[in-house]
């Protein structure tokens, strides 16, 4: 049977497509690609590093491949005191940011910047890179805001990743990049946006999130379903690790009326002096305390510095 | 038993084999999918029920609950609709039971791997496109593009010289269901970031609904109701109108579900008045069905498969009332993000369009097996278990969105919102867990159907039967 007489339709149809097609994907890819990256996404990029959902070099979403933020205190090569500043490592072998790769992602002004001062192109997987954030003093065409830029500090000041972890203590090093692997597989973005509306939400959960903010990260886990607070800058509001560690591992420790799942999985094995956790009588004593019949709930474990809840704090906390 | 026939000739495989096994896995994703529902929805009325382990974390299994409805009930019944429909209004068979045979059971297993792995956390962030980019060029593969074929050359080898209204949309949704998964995926593959991976997120959420899941329940409508009633379609002029309205109108409003990201203004503008405009092939599709049930009203009382269908179609105006409006600035910024939200998918996806797959698969079933419906009786409590738990789940959802958008337009401390929630919680976890027993029923009722049903006598229709339970 000839396909003949609809002939036609299947050309209004192609075209019908085809144009809202055009009007939805390319109209707006034309504006998208010309933002240009704001320190707050610059900041983003660096810290998650290049993927933060699936990818090839880490498929179970163990937080591998990922960047660390270092607040370097001392000089990595004279060791002499300075004034401090975050230094974002990305340890030998592990994938550079999108900005890097991909310098026309930062926007007008930011990618000549980030190339001819900032030497982000001299930065190699293989041999790994320490980045910076600057600013400068051009301000953006239509609005009163300096233009910020990557530096490859292994390239300008000759810091390796080796250096600036050496010097760093523990506490000075956040695993927020892994952390936000550890959001998006945990589902966190379920419950919390990452997306303060534009129209309300100003007073509690602050500014909403400008354009420019979001270049070079993936995924952006906006969220859609608000059943907690919104968290893009929960790390100003309550920066406190300890709040935070009691709330993961038992929501209702801190807050009884929360509906939060207790995450207690996520500090592993042992707690940071290498005993076992015995979380079968932390539950049975939790419920004692529920029921009345102790007046506190037992102590919760301080977790290991190598734990998944340590990096998830790191990313929460640094969500400033 | 139709697992014998993969290797079997096409020629020698029964007509219907491929319809009936994908009706069949269908019924199953069904009660698997709510049975995840209602296990979620119990985690959040009590938030210490099950806990401690990784794998029953609600974070784990809410995605798992959404893809297995979406691409496991209601895509499925929508494939065992397209190898049952097609062919009849072709007056022809099946272009190929074989592929169609395959087709399903590549489609169980990259389900059960796909939400397997999804269960472990291995996503890509990404709602509704959460499977990493490997299994979306599998589902690609083995899923939407067989599919497709089938329908296709179905249509096109068909002995009428017409192709009625339902085929259409199948022949169109089929076709936009490839274009949207692999375009809406773009950015795994080729790892775009930031507003444009953001935006892209909700161009294929809202299109998959659209191209894919709208129009291809509406098509089962325009067959059932004809079909049963033996009322000629009211007006082939306002299916016309149906078809194209939906190419236009529903493809085009994607950002309206990004109001508040600092999307351009102007592309915020155009999807929202090309969202209200999606009552246009809403207010058709609806008055078409409605209208070409005249003088057969009586049926809706006495035929299950009509009742379902007019459930469905009824359903469809208060799910395009708010679809067309919730998403006008001056609507959105007070229900964005709220339960509101969680009672209007449920309402498109439980309401509207489970109740149009399930009268074809009630229908298509009896019809390809050729055995009357075991039972009336469980048939009924299935209709009613369904539509009251839903009913249940969609006023206690939209009570608690109210209450959560005042809530959040008062900036009230968030605990104050979760405290004032917590009833409807219940009430959601009751309204969901009927849904779940309704489709242990239905799964039952199916069985017996195709074990011990009434045989058909050739060339009758299931509903021409009385039913002996």
């Amino acid at each position: 049977m000839k396909f003949r007489e609809y002939k036609v339709g299947s050309r209004m149809f192609g075209m019908a497509f085809g144009l809202s097609m055009t009007i939805t994907l390319l109209f707006p890819s034309f504006d998208l690609a010309a933002s240009v990256v704001s320190e707050v996404g610059l900041d983003k990029q660096l810290t998650s590093g290049w993927d933060s959902g699936w990818q090839l070099q880490d498929l179970f979403l163990d937080g591998l491949n990922k960047p660390l933020k270092v607040l370097v205190r001392k000089d990595p090569k004279t060791g002499e005191p300075m004034e401090p500043v975050y230094a974002y490592v990305y340890p030998a072998g592990t994938s550079l940011p999108n900005g890097v790769n991909h310098p026309r992602n930062l926007g007008l002004g930011v990618e000549e910047l980030s190339v001819k001062q900032g030497r982000i192109n001299e930065a190699k997987k293989e041999s790994g890179a320490v980045f910076l954030i600057k600013k400068s003093d051009k301000l953006l065409d239509f609005e009163d805001k300096p233009l910020s830029y990557m530096v490859n500090a292994t390239a300008t000041k000759g810091w390796t990743p080796d250096e600036v972890l050496n010097q760093a203590v523990d506490s000075d090093i956040l695993h927020a990049g892994a952390g936000k692997t550890m959001f998006v597989r945990e589902g966190c973005w379920w419950c919390h946006t990452l997306l303060p509306e534009q129209t309300q939400d100003w007073q509690v959960f602050g500014a909403p999130p400008m354009l420019g903010d979001f270049n070079g990260e993936s995924p952006t886990a906006f969220g859609s379903d608000r059943k907690g607070p919104d968290l893009l800058h929960v790390g100003s509001r309550n920066g406190s690790r300890e709040w935070m560690m009691l709330h993961f591992f038992n929501p209702r420790l801190v807050q009884p009326h929360s509906i939060m799942p207790r995450f207690d999985y996520l500090w592993g094995e042992v707690d940071a002096d290498g005993n076992k956790i015995d979380f079968d009588k932390w539950r049975s004593e939790y419920d004692k305390y529920r029921e009345g019949k102790i007046t506190t709930p037992p102590d919760v474990p301080m977790y290991a510095k190598d734990s998944e809840i340590r990096k998830l704090i790191d990313f929460i906390v640094n969500l400033k | 038993m139709i697992l014998k026939y993969l290797f079997a000739k096409n020629e020698a495989i029964p007509v219907g084999s491929a319809a009936i096994f994908f009706g069949f896995s269908a019924i199953v994703w069904f009660m698997i999918g709510t049975g995840l529902g209602s296990f979620n929805a119990a985690k959040l009325a009590f938030p210490d029920f099950v806990t401690g382990t990784e794998m029953f974390a609600f974070g784990h299994m809410r995605q798992v609950h959404v893809l297995a409805v979406i691409f496991g009930w209601i895509s499925m019944a929508f494939a065992m609709a397209m190898m049952y429909i097609t062919p009849i209004l072709g007056n022809t068979r099946l272009w190929s039971e074989k592929l169609g045979l395959w087709n399903c059971m590549m489609w169980n297993i990259c389900l059960l791997v796909g939400l397997s792995l999804m269960w472990m956390g291995v996503t890509s962030g990404r709602e509704y496109s959460d499977f990493p980019w490997p299994l979306d060029l599998a589902v690609a593969a083995f899923i939407s593009i067989p599919l497709a074929v089938n329908v296709w050359m179905t249509i096109i080898k068909r002995r009428t010289q017409g192709i009625y209204t339902t085929n259409w949309f199948f022949a169109a949704s089929t076709f936009m269901l490839i274009i949207v998964f692999l375009v809406g995926n773009l950015p795994e593959y080729f790892h775009l970031t930031g507003l444009t991976e953001a935006y892209m997120t909700w161009w294929f959420a809202h299109n998959v609904l659209g191209l894919w899941i709208t129009p291809v329940a509406a098509a089962i409508a325009y067959y059932v109701i004809p079909k049963v009633t033996g009322n000629p379609l009211y007006s082939h002029r306002i299916g016309h109108l149906h078809f194209w309205s939906i190419v236009v109108f529903y493809s085009t409003p994607a950002a309206h579900h990004l109001m508040s990201a600092p999307l351009p203004e102007w592309l915020k503008s155009f999807a929202s008045v090309e969202g209200v405009l999606i009552l246009v092939p809403a207010i058709a599709f609806v008055s078409n069905i409605l209208l070409t049930m005249q003088g057969k009203w009586n049926m809706f009382v006495e035929n299950l498969e009509v009742r379902f269908t007019v459930v469905g179609v009824l359903l469809a105006i208060p799910l395009n009332m708010q679809g067309g409006f919730q998403q006008t600035r001056s609507i959105n910024w007070y229900i964005h993000g709220t339960g509101w939200m969680v009672a209007h998918a449920h309402l498109a996806l439980l309401g509207f369009s489970t109740f149009l797959e399930a009268a074809a698969v009630y229908l298509g079933l009896q019809t390809l097996m050729k055995r009357k419906l075991y039972s009336l009786t469980l048939g009924n409590m299935h209709f009613w278990l369904l539509l009251i738990g839903f009913s249940i789940y969609w006023v206690s959802m939209t009570i608690a969105g109210l209450i959560q958008g005042a809530g959040k337009i008062y900036e009230v401390p968030y605990i104050d919102v979760v405290i004032a929630e917590h009833p409807y919680m219940i009430a959601r976890w009751l309204g969901g867990t009927m849904v779940f027993s309704s489709t242990i029923l239905w799964l039952y009722n199916m069985w017996m159907t195709a074990r011990e049903g009434t045989p058909i006598p050739a060339g009758r229709m299931p509903h021409e039967l009385a039913y002996e339970r």
